[in-house]
């Protein structure tokens, strides 16, 4: 690497890892990883049953032995960056340390083999989970009713802005419009017209915090609701949250709170108290359960009374023997948002969270959040630009503006991270923000982790005024540089395909890799 | 708290370097009178082995030790240990989103390999990265048709699982997109394809069918293709029972495949999570919802892959996307890739054994009533009408912890109280299948 670090990285050093092939270019045939059991009931005749719709051919799906399939996905993962090695800075995702029990527990027989149609009288474990994590739930929203059934975020918004839809539907006028910050994720305006809701711009105020008095002009009858998130995207607490309840509220319109950064929250707010009517929980944020490379989530949804009767079927209810029950009859439900009940093994992880932190340990965890992040402030607001000065929560954002002037963008310097063993924080984001770098450290770092991001990002100022070209080159080290994107979306293969039949999708596009 | 990293001078400390003279100055813009002042009303804390011991415990109030006659979207078959070994390694399991393709290119070549097996297997040109499961992949697919058409109207089979058809009713009623549902032929429980030409009309976005049915019965999706592409409505196929397309001619007439991938090593876990996938032909690319991996090269000419056209997504084009959908099924989609890996061409054998099982179970369980739509080809479940009603006889099998087929009336309220949808894989046993026909001889 020679005189590529102007200092040493303390946390990363450059190994030697594998190379791999695609599974593909492996296979040779013949090859098996797999006996079935031996068959006890007599064999078929699959023609014969199936007549014409018989398949004869399985194409190119692989042929390899077990230790080959398990050095290919061994390979594969050491490719990685994950929680397990290190900090993921990145604002608004919530990247935590996801406990090993979780997984235990999720595994356990009676909870992985339970089929969703097995008669209720042998499902009452699996409905006790849900009733005591939805319970848990609420009393950490402070809100009234709860469902479980959206699969991630924005299908928990999704649901969310369904609920606000049918509730100004029984009151005669569905309305028009979602007002949206343009600070939002964009899943926002994404979930707004998916209900078939326009979107309406809320620009933000001067500290990024909505804009009272442009909020109070653009709320009239037809706004259905305002989509917040709060703290905001710049880890903000909004201090005049009541205000902007009271505002939606007199004129009829619902506040519905992204629940995103709920991890600055937890066991210190709750978002009933302060005007929330409707919500969504994001189970793989702020209750730990594993991100997976992309999923899968949970998005549960909380709300208040007046939303109750809306909420997707089916919902979980006592029968009067105590026992647990899934209730369908439910005339005034918005329907169903996801085939049987949501993404059940979230659940038990995210359960098994709350038990092994309990009232203590969550508040705890919001402390050291909002701790982590302020420490983080602290210690870099001297090199890089603070945008906004208010005082931050679970996350701090800082501008490229000071390291722009030598042409080192958020991004680069984002990239300049992997070199020093970390993954980049949220680059480019929230939009309010010229050049944004979103940094969320949660709980779940230690000081001294803390510092060697601190001394990386450090390094980073430094290099974009000393050596600039250094960093807008990053990374360095990785097994890859910089991935061309723009050929990867103009000429797009999506699939491996045989080297004799080798056709890339876009006919200029030559498989010279092949 | 043990999965707190910081000793108490630790917090102390840095405290002091952010100059707040106790935490509570960090929360000093929190309005005094919306913080909460009490312990949450949760459960204790409790130890690790504590936690273990609660879910044992849930785990024990469930139908353990059953044998299961339950499929109807949701199926149980054989996972392979490598399965857990893969996905449970932390590279994998606590990555994030392969946004910065440096340092992700294991989730991402996987990605890559899933992709294009989902091809491979349903007879598609492209497939995403996945979506939440099949239900809701359903509903996506739909919207989808109506971008890429212009049109408005599905045309949407009965024959499709009825909760799939109910989410899609939930996605379709702010789309403005009416919903036509066609009835099965009573013989063969296959869409009844006189009704489906007539549903049809010059509005008709796509037509929605389930192969195999809900009722197991193999549809003939040739005949149904020619019908939709005739007065130019898409034809979408959904798959709930994935491994039938070891053994079942792939829907390659279909224009957008919509699956769920469950049965490729996912645990049935009470509903999900599962593994959605949309697969279509290449020309509706711009119109996919979700991720996409694909292959590019670094700046030193080295293959690599990277998440792409992300122009159709949320967080490019906010209320213009293709789909509000963020996080999918990332982890899941891992399953299926080794799943899929470790079967290999061998999904043959392993669909077989699972005919074979059904088809046995269909003779012997069958024998106490009658298989309904005998004049179809089916995979691996089958519909019986029994001597009682599918309530009580299920009832009875209980008592030999037998849970029986699962009773369609409520679906299906034609088909009376005595019928109910019977699944068997390559799981169940001859034993289990004989136990079952003897309690209800």
């Amino acid at each position: 690497m020679g005189d590529k670090f102007v200092g040493t990285p303390k946390k990363a050093s450059v190994h030697v890892n594998q190379n791999e092939d695609l599974i593909f270019e492996k296979s040779s045939p013949g090859k098996k990883a797999y006996r079935l059991s031996e068959l006890d009931v007599p064999a078929v005749d699959a023609a014969a049953l199936l007549g014409d719709a018989v398949r004869t051919d399985l194409g190119v799906m692989p042929e390899l032995s077990e230790i080959e399939i398990v050095r290919h996905f061994t390979r594969l993962s050491t490719w990685n960056y994950a929680i397990d090695l290190g900090m993921f800075p990145l604002g608004s995702c919530t990247m935590k340390y996801n406990g090993r029990v979780n997984e235990l527990v999720a595994r356990l027989e009676g909870l992985a083999e339970a089929h969703p149609y097995q008669p209720e009288s042998l499902s009452q474990g699996v409905l006790e989970i849900m009733q005591v994590l939805s319970d848990s739930l609420l009393d950490i929203t402070g809100m009234d009713s709860i469902t479980l059934q959206p699969a991630a975020g924005a299908h928990g918004e999704f649901t969310g802005i369904l609920l606000v839809r049918a509730y100004h539907e029984s009151k005669g006028n569905p309305r028009k419009k979602i007002l949206i910050p343009d600070s939002a994720h964009g899943t926002n305006p994404a979930t707004a017209a998916v209900v078939g809701y326009q979107v309406q711009n809320l620009k933000s105020n001067a500290e990024g915090m909505v804009d009272l008095a442009e909020l109070e002009k653009l709320v009239d009858e037809d706004t259905a609701a305002l989509m917040l998130t709060n703290p905001s995207t710049i880890g903000v607490f909004e201090s005049e949250i009541h205000k902007i309840a009271d505002i939606l509220h007199a004129k009829g319109a619902l506040l519905y709170m992204d629940g995103a950064n709920m991890n600055a929250l937890v066991g210190k707010v709750r978002p009933g108290d302060f005007g929330v009517d409707v919500m969504h929980l994001n189970l793989h944020k702020t209750f730990s359960t594993p991100h997976g490379g992309g999923g899968p989530g949970s998005g549960p949804v909380a709300c208040k009374k007046i939303l109750e009767p809306f909420l997707p079927t089916p919902v979980l209810a006592t029968k009067n023997d105590g026992t647990l029950t899934l209730d369908y009859n439910r005339p005034q439900s918005v329907g169903r948002v996801r085939a049987w009940y949501g993404n059940f093994g979230m659940f038990i992880r995210a359960l098994a969270y709350i038990l092994a932190n309990g009232p203590d340990g969550l508040r705890q965890t919001t402390e050291d959040a909002v701790l982590n992040a302020n420490y983080l402030r602290a210690k870099l607001e001297d090199v890089f630009d603070l945008p906004f000065k208010t005082a931050s929560m679970h996350e701090v954002v800082f501008s490229d503006k000071l390291q722009a002037k030598n042409g080192v963008k958020t991004g680069d310097m984002g990239k300049r991270l992997l070199d020093y063993g970390f993954h980049a924080y949220t680059v480019s984001f929230p939009l309010i923000v010229a050049g944004a770098m979103m940094i969320e450290p949660t709980e779940s770092e230690s000081r001294e982790e803390l510092d060697l991001l601190i001394d990386a990002l450090r390094q980073i100022a430094r290099e974009a005024e000393e050596n600039p070209e250094l960093v807008k080159t990053a990374p360095h080290t990785t097994r890859l540089r910089r991935l061309d994107e723009t050929t990867a979306a103009r000429k797009p293969i999506l699939r491996w395909k045989a080297p004799a039949a080798s056709t890339p999708l876009t006919p200029d596009t030559a498989a010279k890799e092949w | 708290m043990r999965y707190l990293p910081k000793s108490p001078s630790d917090r102390e400390a840095m405290l002091a370097d952010i100059g707040a003279k106790s935490i509570d100055d960090l929360f000093a813009t929190v309005p005094a009178e919306y913080r909460l002042t009490r312990d949450l009303n949760v459960p204790r804390q409790h130890g690790e082995q504590e936690v273990i011991e609660h879910f044992k415990a849930f785990a024990e109030k469930n139908a353990l030790g059953y044998a299961s006659f339950l499929g109807a979207g949701a199926y149980r078959h054989y996972r392979p240990v490598l399965i857990d070994t893969v996905v449970s390694r932390g590279e994998f399991l606590t990555s994030y989103t392969p946004y910065q393709p440096e340092i992700a290119q294991g989730t991402l070549q996987a990605l890559f390999e899933f992709q294009t097996m989902i091809c491979e297997l349903t007879g598609m040109e492209i497939s995403n990265a996945s979506m939440y499961d099949g239900s809701t992949g359903a509903a996506e697919a739909v919207m989808m048709a109506v971008r890429v058409t212009g049109r408005n109207g599905a045309v949407v089979a009965r024959t499709v699982h009825p909760e799939y058809r109910e989410v899609l009713t939930t996605y379709a009623q702010h789309q403005s997109i009416p919903k036509t549902e066609v009835d099965y032929d009573p013989a063969t429980g296959r869409v009844d394809l006189a009704k489906l030409d007539a549903a049809i009309t010059d509005d008709t976005a796509c037509v929605l069918i389930q192969s195999p049915n809900f009722f197991g019965t193999i549809e003939d999706v040739a005949a149904i293709a020619e019908i939709a592409h005739k007065k130019g409505a898409l034809l979408i196929v959904s798959i709930a029972e994935a491994i039938s397309l070891g053994i079942v001619k792939p829907p390659v007439e279909a224009d957008i495949v919509a699956m769920e991938a469950q049965s490729f090593g996912v645990p049935v876990g009470y509903g999900g999570p599962y593994c959605g996938v949309i697969a279509c032909k290449e020309k509706f690319l711009r119109q996919m919802p979700g991720r996409l991996a694909g292959e590019t090269k670094d700046l030193d000419g080295k293959r690599g892959f990277v998440l792409t056209l992300s122009t159709r997504e949320q967080h490019i084009r906010r209320e213009k996307a293709t789909s509000n959908i963020c996080t999918n099924q990332s982890l899941v989609a891992l399953m299926v890739t080794v799943f899929l890996t470790v079967y290999g061409k061998g999904l043959k054998d392993l669909a077989e054994q699972n005919l074979a099982k059904a088809h046995y179970a269909a003779q012997t369980i069958g024998g106490s009533g009658k298989v309904l739509f005998g004049g179809a080809p089916r995979f691996n479940e089958f519909v019986l009408q029994g001597s009682k009603t599918a309530e009580a006889a299920n009832a009875a099998l209980l008592e030999k912890k037998i849970v029986g087929g699962l009773p369609l009336e409520r679906f299906y309220p034609e088909l009376g109280p005595n019928t109910s949808l019977w699944c068997a894989t390559e799981l169940t046993t001859r034993a289990q299948i004989d136990a079952a026909a003897e309690v209800l001889k």
